[in-house]
């Protein structure tokens, strides 16, 4: 068995797929612990959804190069759900919904009648591994490592330096505000990498399993760990871990990667939450 | 020169005023009540002060040395804080970022007022302990220490013993009373309860439909008892 791990390591595309899911991992379940709290828990679904529709038009389109539209787009979705605030007609789980429901729809609309040429009209295996990300991670190149790594330290570096003021801002956004906090400036930041890492995860888990990535970890981490920092370390270590046992099951096993990686995050959640009650009693 | 100075204020928001123009100052050491009904537009008052609002119309001054951002303010709770995992010492600390400019790190220092702020609400023994697992009581402790580690000068608290039992209600308002006694901090405080108004407050704010009152907790009382003489005039 470990034969068979330490062979396939060997080949460039599982390392690449090992780098790309432990730094996914890391930058969905920091931002998690944020969205959590936040009570905005299922934006990363709604924000997926949106980046399928935005990798829609692009392939109808014809860009070879998905990100350019697909990061933008869901990045300008992301803004003008975090940062309308109280002011918006439609808000919370109203507002993602919409979003998520019709960008959904539009996006398979566009698919089925645009069939992009280069697919040979397979549309249903498209919107499968898209929306399970099911073969993706295996078959990811150099260059989307090298994108990914760049935007996983970009997202990671911006957390550290932002951390208490983003802890501020999630614990009591008047206060924060009230104190001179800009409120407005991190409800835009969190914003944006929000969607780099609903972008990024999507080649991993696929835009259905993105919510699994960003909430487990952290309602894990919540059952034990008392303190914010507490929570950030513990669930950026269950989502890193989770990913690396799932990724060597889906070798070992021929499962698909993004299910089993979130396979693994429920049995944690189940381990942590029964822990949880032991240790209160 | 006043700390606060607001003359003819409107409060509301889109566009519809919720209350009759306001006009009243606030000096260095004193405890203003603000009383209203419910929905009389206290909680946009204390919003509009913290800046929070845009007033509709008037003006709001501060001075004496007082800038906005360096109020204490204790919100009421929200339901996300209820199950927020956070110690003591992380909440309290974040009182501190107002000083920090565009530091990302705390230093010595901001742990030093931490710690001075938590002897100063005595539950230093707390510092470690997570939020959601204290008391009522405790939990408000916590706020008003992270209020305090905003502000040399001034507290606003709106509605802090909301929830509390009566004998912690006691409790926390000794603790303010000293604040402002001893500490010298000026007190704003949102509240129904016009016993405590009476005992602890040099002036009182009354807002709502009818035309507003603000004077010392004096006139107050004098107002209040020639308004009841009149009406038992009025019914006789």
């Amino acid at each position: 068995m470990i034969m068979k791990i330490v062979d396939y390591l060997q080949y460039p595309f599982v390392q690449y797929a090992f780098i790309v899911s432990i730094l996914i991992a890391l930058c969905a379940s920091l931002l998690g612990v944020i969205l959590v709290l936040k009570r905005l828990s299922f934006i990363g679904d709604g924000l997926s959804h949106v980046a399928f529709g935005t990798m829609a038009v692009s392939m109808v389109l014809g860009f070879t190069n998905e990100m350019i539209i697909v990061l933008p787009g869901t990045m300008l979705v992301a803004i003008l759900l975090l940062c309308s605030g109280k002011n918006a007609k439609v808000k919370g789980d109203a507002a993602i919904a919409m979003l998520s429901v019709g960008a959904l729809a539009v996006g398979y609309l566009i698919m089925n009648l645009f069939p992009a040429d280069a697919s040979g009209g397979n549309i249903a295996g498209d919107v499968c591994s898209t929306l399970f990300g099911s073969t993706s991670l295996l078959s990811i190149s150099g260059k989307d490592v090298w994108l990914c790594i760049g935007l996983s330290v970009l997202v990671l570096l911006l957390y550290i330096f932002f951390y208490h003021r983003i802890f501020a801002n999630t614990f009591d956004e008047n206060f924060a505000e009230a104190t001179g906090g800009k409120v407005r400036f991190y409800n835009l930041l969190i914003a944006v990498i929000t969607s780099i890492v609903i972008v990024l995860a999507m080649n991993l888990v696929g835009s259905l399993l993105i919510s699994a990535l960003i909430v487990f970890p952290t309602v894990s981490a919540m059952r034990l760990f008392k303190s914010f920092k507490g929570v950030v370390i513990a669930s950026s270590l269950i989502s890193v871990l989770c990913a690396v046992a799932g990724i060597l099951c889906s070798i070992l096993f021929s499962t698909p990667v993004g299910a089993t990686i979130v396979v693994a995050d429920i049995l944690v959640f189940i381990c942590f939450a029964i822990f949880g009650v032991v240790v209160k009693k | 020169m006043s700390q606060i100075a607001c003359e003819n204020l409107i409060l509301g928001y889109e566009r519809k005023a919720v209350a009759a123009p306001l006009s009243f100052r606030v000096e260095e050491g004193d405890y203003l009540y603000i009383v209203g009904d419910n929905g009389s537009g206290k909680s946009t008052l204390v919003k509009t002060l913290l800046g929070l609002c845009k007033p509709l119309g008037g003006s709001i001054q501060y001075g004496d040395e007082l800038r906005q951002n360096e109020i204490g303010y204790m919100p009421q709770q929200t339901i996300v804080q209820r199950d927020f995992p956070a110690c003591v010492e992380e909440i309290v600390l974040s009182g501190c970022l107002n000083g920090m400019g565009l530091r990302p790190f705390y230093t010595s220092k901001e742990k030093k007022r931490v710690t001075q702020m938590l002897e100063k609400m005595e539950i230093t023994n707390l510092r470690q302990r997570s939020y959601r697992e204290l008391s009522g009581g405790q939990q408000q402790r916590v706020l008003l220490a992270r209020a305090l580690c905003a502000t040399k000068k001034m507290l606003l608290l709106d509605e802090p013993v909301s929830g509390l039992d009566p004998v912690v209600t006691q409790e926390f308002y000794d603790v303010i009373h000293k604040l402002n006694r001893e500490d010298h901090i000026t007190v704003i405080t949102v509240s129904h309860d016009i016993a405590s108004a009476m005992k602890y407050a040099t002036h009182i704010l009354q807002i709502g439909e009818k035309e507003p009152f603000f004077g010392t907790a004096e006139a107050y009382k004098n107002n209040m008892a020639d308004s009841k003489y009149a009406e038992l005039a009025k019914e006789g």
